[in-house]
């Protein structure tokens, strides 16, 4: 498992995978429909940013640390998504959703879905 | 009686650091607004066709806030008579406009001229028993094109 730089970009630029979430790739055409890709990943907050997160919930604000959890969680969603789309042989995720839901006190699952096409 | 001190120490914090937070936030949020305001924004759906665009990116901005101690009291009296809860509708706001902001800045990063079919959902991610912490995940994304 690794994890990735901390940007709002999905690594789609490390893969030269183009992903939308339109039902086209602007600049380009469709050629070949794929199918349903899907990655998820489920995290659990740990003790120490709980404590933090216990701390911060007096003076309210933004909570940085499960901020960076859930993304560094949305970005392996991601690419586990991308790489089931390689495994396909497809260069373009259209259509991505995006899907939160929390299992149990502090453990969510960040789920990522699109369908993979060929573009030209 | 010492819990009542303490618990009145902690409203004071929460409303003396919750406020202050909150009005330097929504300060800072409208200085950010102004900045992308060349970004031209749709939420049309999926089928929105964008003849001029060479390049296409998908953008990803997400924010996990909590409320503050004050904000959660109060809250849990306004919860008995229900009704607008305003104090979680400030939170609220700051949350999503900071979530668009995010990815709005990351496809302006990127060169984008526009960002189209944004989508925007909100995730609890503490269970209501509570005691929790309240904290809720803002999540916005859209496709970029230049």
């Amino acid at each position: 498992m690794t994890v990735q730089p901390r940007s709002s970009q999905p690594r789609s630029s490390v893969s030269n995978l183009i992903l939308t979430n339109i039902e086209t790739v602007p600049g380009k055409t469709i050629t070949q429909h794929l199918g349903l890709v899907q990655g998820s990943s489920v995290r659990a907050k740990h003790l120490g940013r709980d404590i933090a997160a216990g701390l911060k919930n007096l003076v309210g604000g933004e909570l940085k640390g499960y901020t960076e959890l859930l993304q560094e969680a949305r970005e392996e969603a991601t690419s586990r998504m991308v790489q089931d789309a390689q495994k396909l042989g497809a260069n373009a995720i259209v259509n991505v959703r995006f899907a939160t839901s929390s299992l149990t006190q502090g453990a969510a699952e960040l789920f990522a879905y699109g369908t993979a096409v060929r573009v030209e | 009686m010492e819990e009542i001190v303490v618990f009145a120490i902690l409203l004071g914090i929460g409303y003396f650091f919750g406020a202050r937070a909150e009005k330097q936030h929504l300060r800072l949020l409208q200085h950010r607004e102004q900045a992308i305001k060349g970004l031209v924004l749709s939420t049309a759906g999926a089928k929105a066709t964008v003849p001029d665009a060479r390049q296409a990116e998908l953008f990803v901005g997400s924010v996990v806030i909590s409320s503050d101690f004050f904000k959660t009291f109060i809250a849990g009296l306004l919860k008995l008579f229900g009704g607008r809860i305003t104090v979680y509708e400030s939170l609220l706001e700051r949350g999503r406009r900071e979530a668009l902001l995010r990815m709005e800045e990351s496809a302006l990063a990127w060169g984008a001229e526009r960002v189209v079919n944004i989508r925007i959902q909100t995730a609890e991610l503490s269970g209501n028993n509570g005691r929790g912490v309240v904290a809720l995940e803002v999540m916005a994304y859209g496709t970029g094109v230049r």
